[in-house]
């Protein structure tokens, strides 16, 4: 009762922050967490019920984790699974790598006017939508009007069907995907850069350091908390794709699913197409559920390995 | 002597040079950079990766331009052997679709971005407040929902069933209205640029807390909420994911979607064309160049102010830290 008492005290005394977050801790119940209590519909048999949202979670019934079972009966829940997980390693570690890569070569190289030229072009993909660089990307691809069949043709090669080949789409999903995002992610490591005390490099200098060794032994080290930080991040995400990319971008081709289907568009077009709303669920619950584990895991790997670069 | 004067005039032109070279080199010399041919290889790899990067967009830009029968000939060329605006003429005939289709993405952008700004700054400035006691909770209520997510299922049902904004506006407002990754930012931007002294100041003149946060608060943290404003912006003018989940009204279909169905819809009217062999119709419509025409004026009111704020857009990327 005397706890009741003071926690009602308390939120009187804070109610002008509590009205402060009102708005959005409505929108967060709302998109956030009544869709993470939705999740139960993954082990049900879902129907729609007149009597609105609640109603129809509740009159659905149990089906225990048969929907689970269907999900992973098939062949797809490997497909997707590994189609996810293996396109966001190489997006992680090349990502990394040419991010900071640029990021260096833009901090180092002479006349920074001409690196504010470089950055304002490598950073202007990231402003366009996945659809207007799908379009992009059509244009190079085109079977019977783009610009590498027209090369191909004209030094007397076949041209290629883009759209109905397979086996070319894991690599123009990473160049696609690098093209439209490192020039946004070098963004975070030139600041970083840019924040590091020059004494460092006088010092190293004295010392004979060579421009390649300052890199290596002061460059890289003093950016090694940021790394850190982003790539748990990304490692907790690995189980996310970016529905964008993998949707728009192979222009919803049939026969590129092999290499172009991951989770998310698998439950997009479960939810859409077929409209099987408990195995789609189930597929998102094992998206979300896997995520989460990964990042605890990510972070209490870092945090065992240096407390001051883990993310909580 | 005429040769020996030859030679010296020879030597004294060698060492001239050499002592402009070694001038040359203390210039370019740059202690902190990379040195002569790596700075240059390098000023070349960023180059040619840069003009990459922008390259398509003219490349766009000239196939709208390219008349229908080069196109057929020759495919999309850098060169076109003929330009036209034809094009851009029958976007006139499509006009009530595409105004209806920017109004749709600007008043999504406009009203989105400001309700977005609102809840951010209010949320993020509470929690960063000491005064604040169930701070932490709320900050794990944020930070909570960027480790697990309810998943596209359930979150498309309560769109659509719970609140019932299927072909409604809101279904393109709301569910991009809040980012708890902004909210920690913002977070940490209120901590860093709103010093506690001074709004202790305006309370013991008696200023209550909104009026402290409207009249103190928010000039100070202009930058900060700018650059939540402009990524709030960008997100909106970019979206289609959500038009494509919940509109199927085509009075209320965004620019970014309309560019998604101009496609099926152009290929509507040439398959129709085709079965009933009815050519003329298929040949006056400039198909390809139309596609690009509307690629190019989606695109060209972000690639003319992306100058002006891409400065602000990199410098509020590295205002905040994530970490408490």
């Amino acid at each position: 009762m005397k706890r009741l008492k003071k926690f009602g005290r308390n939120l009187y005394s804070n109610r002008i922050w509590l009205l402060m977050t009102l708005p959005g801790l409505i929108w967060f119940a709302i998109f956030a967490y009544l869709p993470m209590f939705g999740q139960v519909i993954a082990f049900k048999d879902f129907r729609y019920d007149a009597d609105g949202f609640f109603a129809s979670v509740k009159n659905s019934d149990w089906v225990g984790f048969e929907n689970f079972r269907f999900l992973f009966s098939t062949n797809d829940a490997f497909i997707i699974t590994r189609n996810t997980v293996l396109y966001n390693l190489l997006f992680i570690v090349l990502g990394l790598i040419l991010a900071v890569g640029v990021a260096i070569i833009l901090s180092e190289i002479t006349k920074q006017k001409l690196a504010k030229v470089y950055q304002t072009g490598m950073l202007f993909p990231h402003f366009l939508s996945w659809v207007v660089v799908s379009y992009f990307v059509f244009t190079f691809l085109s079977m019977d009007r783009g610009m590498i069949n027209g090369f191909l043709e004209h030094f007397g090669f076949e041209a290629i069907s883009w759209y109905n080949e397979a086996s070319f789409w894991p690599y123009i999903l990473v160049a696609v995907s690098q093209w439209k995002g490192v020039g946004f992610s070098s963004i975070v490591y030139l600041a970083a850069i840019v924040g590091i005390d020059r004494s460092y490099y006088e010092a190293a200098m004295i010392d004979g350091a060579s421009k390649w060794q300052q890199i290596w032994h002061v460059t890289i080290p003093m950016i090694m908390p940021i790394i850190i930080i982003l790539t748990i991040l990304n490692i907790g995400n690995i189980f996310s794709a970016d529905f964008g990319l993998f949707y728009q971008i192979p222009r919803d081709s049939g026969p590129l699913y092999s290499v172009t289907n991951v989770i998310d568009t698998y439950v997009y077009r479960g939810l859409m197409t077929m409209g099987d709303i408990g195995m789609s669920t189930a597929a998102g619950l094992y998206q979300a559920t896997v995520g989460f584990v990964l990042i605890l895991i990510a972070n209490y790997i870092v945090r065992k390995v240096d407390e001051d670069n883990a993310l909580f | 002597m005429a040769n020996l004067s030859n030679v010296s005039s020879q030597v004294k032109g060698r060492t001239i040079t050499q002592k402009e070279k070694a001038k040359k080199a203390a210039k370019t010399y740059n202690p902190y950079g990379f040195s002569g041919k790596t700075n240059i290889f390098m000023h070349i790899l960023l180059a040619s990766f840069s003009f990459l990067c922008i390259f398509p967009f003219i490349y766009v830009i000239i196939i709208s331009l390219t008349s229908e029968q080069s196109l057929a000939q020759n495919g999309y060329s850098i060169f076109p052997q003929e330009w036209s605006l034809e094009a851009y003429r029958y976007l006139k005939t499509m006009k009530d679709q595409l105004l209806s289709a920017f109004g749709v993405t600007l008043l999504v952008t406009v009203l989105g971005t400001l309700i977005s700004v609102s809840i951010i700054s209010l949320y993020s400035y509470a929690i960063s407040r000491k005064q604040f006691i169930y701070r932490k909770q709320f900050t794990f209520i944020a930070f909570f929902t960027m480790l697990f997510s309810g998943g596209l299922v359930p979150f498309f049902i309560v769109v659509t069933q719970f609140l019932d904004l299927k072909n409604t506006i809101w279904a393109l407002i709301l569910p991009l209205a809040v980012n708890a990754f902004y909210i920690i930012i913002m977070r940490t931007f209120f901590q860093q640029s709103v010093p506690e002294a001074i709004l202790e100041s305006a309370r013991i003149d008696g200023a209550g807390e909104f009026r402290i946060f409207l009249q103190i608060v928010v000039p100070l943290a202009v930058p900060g909420i700018a650059t939540i404003a402009l990524f709030s912006t960008l997100a909106y003018w970019n979206d289609w994911f959500n038009a494509l989940l919940f509109i199927d009204n085509p009075n209320l279909v965004p620019l970014q979607s309309l560019l998604m169905k101009i496609e099926n819809n152009l290929d509507f009217i040439k398959q129709n064309s085709m079965m009933s062999q009815n050519s003329s119709l298929l040949n006056s419509i400039p198909q390809d160049s139309v596609k690009m025409a509307i690629v190019v004026i989606a695109t060209l009111p972000i690639a003319l102010s992306y100058p002006f704020f891409q400065k602000y857009f990199v410098k509020g990327l590295t205002i905040g830290g994530v970490k408490e």
